[in-house]
């Protein structure tokens, strides 16, 4: 029964600040309202998300976000830096990145955090989700940029993410 | 005391500058890159990532702004910010799966498995493609 | 000083917004036109982020944010578009 009347524990209060920040207001009636929003709407939907979220390790998640944000800056800088530079530059290349994530939601977000860091798109994913295609903007060494990607994001997903 | 406040509001006043500053420079630079990099793959690079960024530093600005005009915390720009740092990556991502069957032009040779049709799960020639559990 | 900062930006963001137009003209293949429809489209928002600023008012918000999912769906038809043939199946 528990299990019916709240389906995705964490959705709910990202779905209640969402609101809140929509609204732009931290009036009770708000985070009530919010809250009830939050509640009501997973339920609803509850057939596009089959997949329970659970969160391992916060720290983990945090400490990932961090360094996401971090990489984030200096990825730009990078790359507005061989933008400017000129097409002369740049070294664009194709590589593949197996994948030891199997949930939908860790292979999004690895796709996700690929595409917003350094020099990195990711492009194609294999219809058997065994491998990631990335686009490289500037790659010389491409087993590096692999190995990179798997110790630095695809670890810290996985440990979150798929704890099993 | 109101020297105090006169200082802390330029204080406020010289970040929101830089802020903007550096946000619209990396607007700028995105789509520099989007007119000037020499193939598809490359151009991909810009957008998604400098041009969110400026926006970004934009929005985060506009927080700034709003929230130290004596009317409250104005929190609402981060929606966008959020909204668009999820959603850039997703389009980037699209983009380069709809290039990938078309074989656009591309400096990097691409994996043939990604051109080929058949591998791309429903295949390009059929008009209607059968509906398959993914 | 901020008033001038804002200048700059709006120009700057102009400039962005022409250099995505001609790549929208040049082509040379759809999803480069695609593309550039896109970063259009954040380069509105950060127009009208800047308008906001420039005249003390947050009603372009509501604008902002309406744009930044009419975008990111009109992108995502698009390409669906190219690689279906089709939108809604």
């Amino acid at each position: 029964m528990k299990h019916s009347l709240l389906p995705h524990p964490i959705l709910t209060p990202v779905l209640a600040l969402i609101w809140l920040l929509l609204v732009n207001s931290l009036a009770p009636g708000q985070i009530f309202l919010g809250l009830l929003l939050g509640w009501a709407i997973p339920i609803f939907t509850l057939r596009f998300w089959p997949e329970r979220v659970y969160i391992a390790k916060p720290l983990t998640l945090l400490r990932f976000l961090a360094i996401v944000l971090y990489d984030i800056l200096i990825a730009n800088i990078a790359v507005a830096g061989l933008i400017l530079a000129g097409t002369k530059q740049t070294r664009p290349a194709f590589v593949r990145v197996p994948l030891a994530l199997r949930s939908d939601l860790g292979i999004s977000l690895l796709a996700n955090t690929v595409s917003l860091t350094p020099g990195t798109v990711s492009a194609w994913l294999s219809p058997d989700r065994s491998h990631l295609i990335v686009h490289g903007l500037q790659v010389h060494d491409p087993a590096a940029l692999v190995s990179e990607i798997k110790t630095r994001y695809e670890a810290p997903i996985k440990e979150v993410f798929e704890p099993c | 005391m109101i020297t105090n406040l006169g200082c802390g509001l330029n204080m406020i006043d010289f970040m929101l500058a830089i802020l903007i500053l550096i946000g619209a420079a990396f607007t700028f630079v995105g789509s520099l890159g989007l007119a000037r990099l020499e193939d598809f793959y490359s151009r991909l690079h810009g957008p998604t990532k400098a041009t969110t960024l400026g926006v970004g530093a934009l929005l985060i600005a506009s927080v700034l702004y709003f929230s130290t005009r004596g009317e409250g915390l104005s929190l609402h720009e981060i929606l966008v910010t959020l909204f668009l740092f999820i959603t850039a990556p997703v389009s980037a991502h699209l983009l380069s799966k709809a290039a990938l069957h078309l074989r656009v032009h591309s400096v990097a040779r691409p994996p043939a498995e990604a051109e080929d049709p058949i591998a791309d799960q429903r295949g390009s020639s059929a008009a209607h493609p059968p509906e398959q559990a993914s | 000083m901020l008033s001038l900062a804002v200048s700059i930006a709006f120009a700057l963001v102009a400039a962005a917004v022409v250099l995505s137009l001609w790549r929208l003209l040049k082509g040379p293949d759809k999803p480069d036109r695609i593309l550039a429809l896109d970063t259009l489209y954040i380069n509105t928002i950060a127009l009208l982020v800047l308008l906001g600023i420039h005249l003390g008012s947050s009603l372009y918000f509501e604008a902002a944010l309406l744009i930044a999912m009419m975008g990111f769906v009109g992108t995502v038809a698009l390409c669906k578009y190219i690689l279906r043939g089709d939108i809604i199946e």
